[in-house]
C-alpha cells in the first residue's frame, strides 16, 4: 500500500503577525514558521498505518524555504521517501490550497497512491480547503474531519468528526484523500540526535508543468481585528490581575 | 441577486442550527432562498421543511442512500441541483459535511470558494465577504464574483431573531439520480463521549490551550478548577495531544457549552473553538498574545503568563 502524506509550513500563530504593505497577506518576513498541526497529526497517521499493517508512505511538500528540514524530519518519523515540488514563484499571485491543488494533484498522478493524507484546514484557507481539491482534481472520494483512519485491502475505512462530539465511521474504497483532524495516537518526539544524523540527505525535487487554480487573492485585503471593543482587560502586574480577577469572582458570586 | 442555495444538514431528521443560521444570512441578500435538504424518506422530509422558516423553497431530495450523510451521495445532489437551477450563491456551513463539499462542488461546477465567512452582503453581481484567517487572529474581506460557493462560520447570526414571522417554506420534490454508490458506505456512529464528564452540564469550567505545554503542567489547573469548583476542559490541540480526554474538548467537534463562567488560560480563540463557547455568561480570558482573538469575545482579559497568575490566583482563593 502506497500512502502520501502532504506537508506544509505555516506562521506561528503565538507570534505577532503584521500585514504586507498592501495588505494582501502577512508579513513573512520575519515570522517563525511549523509545520500545520493536522499535518503533523497525517503524517503521524500515515506512519502508524505502516507500522502496523505495512505500507510504503512518501512525504510530500511544495519547495519553500524550510521545506528541506520539514521533509528531513518526516524521514525522522518514519516517512520511507519524501518529494519536494519546485514551484516557479515568479509571478505566483498565491499559494493558497486552491492555487497549489492541481500542482500536488500531478505529483499525486505520478506517484500514485493508494490513500493521501493531508491535514483537514490550514490556517490561511480562504479559498477552500485542500483535502477535497486534492479529491476532485484526482476524481478520488475525499473524507474531510477525520480522526482515525483503519486500512484493508481495497478500501479503508474513517471516522468523520461532526459538531457535539457526534462521529460516523465510513469505509471508503481506495484510492481515496482523506483530511485529518487527529490520529490515534499524538505525534512521536523526534530525537535531535536523529535529525542531525540526516542532514546530509539530498531531498529530491520534481517539476510539474500544472499552472496554479486562480484563487480570489487579488480581490481579498486583510485587516487585524480591532481589539479594542472587546475585553475589558485586567493591567498590571501579576498581584494586581490576580486581585482583580478574584474581586471580579467574589462580584459575581463565583469565589 | 435572484437566488440563493444553501444546503441543509440534519441528524435523522433535525435540522443542524448552523444550516438555520444559513438562512437568516441569505435572507435580504436575495429573492430566493432555496433550501437543499437530503433525506432518507417523504416522511422525514415533510418534518424538516416545518424546521425552516424563513426559506422560501425546500428543494427535497429522498432516498433510502441519503439516510447517513456521506460526501459521495451528497455531491451528486448537489452538483446535480447547481447545474439545473445556477444559482447565483450556494451556502453551506463550516462543519464537516461543509469542507467535504464547498471545494468539491466547486470544482464540479467551476466556481470560485470563499470560506470562514462571518458576514455576507450583497453587491449588484457580487457578495462581499468578511473571513476570520489565521486562527481568528486576521479579517480577509473579499468581493466575490457570482456565481460562487459561500462558507459560513457558525454562530455569527441571531437566527430566530431574523426569522421571527415568517412563513414555512414551499416544499418541491425532485428526483436526482444517484446512480451507483459504491465508494462510500455508513458503517457505525459514535455517540458523544461523556465518560468522565458531561460539560453540557457544568456550571463553571477552566479550559486550558495549547500553551498549557504538557501534562506536566496540568496539576496547578487542577488545583485552579478544585478551587473555582469548575470542571477542566482543553481546546482541540490539547486533546489531540493526549493531555486531556475526549469528553473534555470544548469547540467545534467537542462539546458546546454555555456556563456560567468559562475561565480560559492559553486559549488563542480561534472561531472553532469559539463556536463551542461564545455564548457562555462571563468569559475570562488569560494569554500571554495580546494578539490573540479571545480577547474580542472575552467579556474580561489578561495579557500574562498564565503560569504566574494561575499559582497566585490558587493561593488567593485559599
Amino acid at each position: 500500500m502506497k500512502i502520501v502524506v502532504v506537508l506544509r509550513l505555516e506562521p506561528v500563530l503565538t507570534e505577532q503577525l503584521e500585514l504586507t504593505e498592501d495588505s494582501r497577506d502577512i508579513d513573512k518576513e520575519w515570522i517563525g514558521l511549523e509545520l500545520n498541526q493536522f499535518d503533523d497529526q497525517a503524517l503521524e497517521q500515515a506512519v502508524l498505518i505502516k507500522e502496523s499493517q505495512g505500507a510504503h508512505v512518501t512525504a510530500l511538500a511544495i519547495e519553500d524555504e524550510g521545506t528541506d528540514r520539514l521533509l528531513k524530519t518526516a524521514l525522522a518519523r518514519g516517512a520511507d521517501e519524501v518529494l519536494q515540488i519546485s514551484v516557479d514563484d515568479e509571478g505566483l499571485e498565491s499559494r493558497s490550497s486552491r492555487a497549489m491543488s492541481p500542482i500536488y494533484a500531478e505529483a499525486l498522478r505520478e506517484i500514485n497512491p493508494d490513500l493521501v493524507l493531508v491535514g483537514v484546514v490550514s490556517t490561511a484557507d480562504l479559498y477552500g480547503e485542500l483535502s477535497p481539491y486534492l479529491g476532485a482534481h484526482m476524481g478520488w472520494p475525499q473524507v474531510s474531519a477525520v480522526s482515525d483512519v483503519q486500512t484493508n485491502d481495497s478500501s479503508i475505512i474513517v471516522q468523520q468528526e461532526y459538531a457535539g462530539g457526534r462521529a460516523v465511521r465510513i469505509e471508503v474504497s481506495m484510492p481515496a484523500v482523506v483530511g485529518l483532524q487527529t490520529a490515534t495516537q499524538p505525534p512521536r518526539y523526534v530525537a535531535g540526535s536523529k535529525l542531525r544524523e540526516l542532514l546530509k540527505v539530498e531531498i529530491p525535487t520534481t517539476d510539474t508543468s500544472s499552472q496554479p487554480m486562480g484563487d480570489l487573492s487579488l480581490n481579498s485585503v486583510l485587516e487585524l481585528p480591532d481589539l479594542s471593543e472587546g475585553a475589558e482587560m485586567f493591567e498590571g502586574a501579576t498581584d494586581s490581575v490576580v486581585d482583580q480577577i478574584y474581586s471580579l469572582l467574589q462580584d459575581r458570586g463565583l469565589a | 441577486m435572484n437566488t440563493v442555495l444553501i444546503y441543509v444538514e440534519h441528524v435523522g431528521g433535525v435540522v443542524e442550527d448552523a444550516s438555520k443560521e444559513l438562512i437568516a444570512h441569505s435572507i435580504g441578500l436575495c429573492d430566493q432562498v432555496e433550501a437543499l435538504v437530503c433525506a432518507a424518506s417523504q416522511d422525514q422530509l415533510n418534518g424538516i421543511v416545518g424546521q425552516l422558516f424563513g426559506a422560501s423553497t425546500v428543494i427535497g431530495i429522498c432516498d433510502e442512500r441519503l439516510a447517513s450523510y456521506t460526501s459521495e451521495t451528497v455531491l451528486k445532489c448537489l452538483n446535480s441541483l447547481i447545474a439545473t437551477r445556477n444559482p447565483d450563491l450556494v451556502v453551506m456551513s463550516y462543519s464537516s459535511a461543509g469542507m467535504d463539499l464547498a471545494a468539491s462542488a466547486a470544482i464540479g461546477t467551476e466556481r470560485n470558494v470563499i470560506s470562514y465567512v462571518t458576514e455576507l452582503k450583497s453587491d449588484a453581481n457580487a457578495v462581499n465577504a468578511v473571513s476570520q484567517i489565521y486562527g481568528g487572529k486576521m479579517f480577509a474581506k473579499t468581493e466575490v464574483d457570482l456565481p460562487a460557493v459561500v462558507v459560513m462560520v457558525p454562530g455569527t447570526i441571531d437566527y430566530a431573531a431574523v426569522i421571527e414571522e415568517k412563513e414555512i417554506p414551499q416544499l418541491e420534490v425532485v428526483d436526482v439520480e444517484l446512480g451507483e454508490v459504491v465508494r462510500m458506505t455508513v458503517v457505525g456512529e459514535i455517540s458523544p463521549e461523556t465518560d468522565d464528564v458531561d460539560l453540557t452540564k457544568a456550571e463553571r469550567i477552566l479550559c486550558v490551550g495549547r500553551a498549557l505545554g504538557g501534562t506536566e503542567n496540568l496539576a496547578q489547573f487542577e488545583e485552579l478548577a478544585t478551587k473555582l469548583g469548575a470542571e477542566l476542559a482543553g481546546s482541540r490541540p490539547v486533546i489531540d495531544a493526549g493531555w486531556l480526554s475526549k469528553a473534555r474538548q470544548v469547540g467545534k467537534s467537542g462539546t458546546k457549552v454555555k456556563p456560567r463562567l468559562y475561565f480560559m488560560a492559553g486559549v488563542s480563540g480561534a472561531p472553532e473553538h469559539l463556536e463551542g463557547m461564545q455564548d457562555s455568561e462571563l468569559i475570562i480570558a488569560l494569554n500571554s498574545d495580546e494578539q490573540a482573538p479571545i480577547f474580542s469575545k472575552a467579556h474580561y482579559g489578561a495579557v500574562c503568563d498564565m503560569f504566574q497568575v494561575v499559582p497566585a490566583l490558587v493561593e488567593k482563593l485559599d
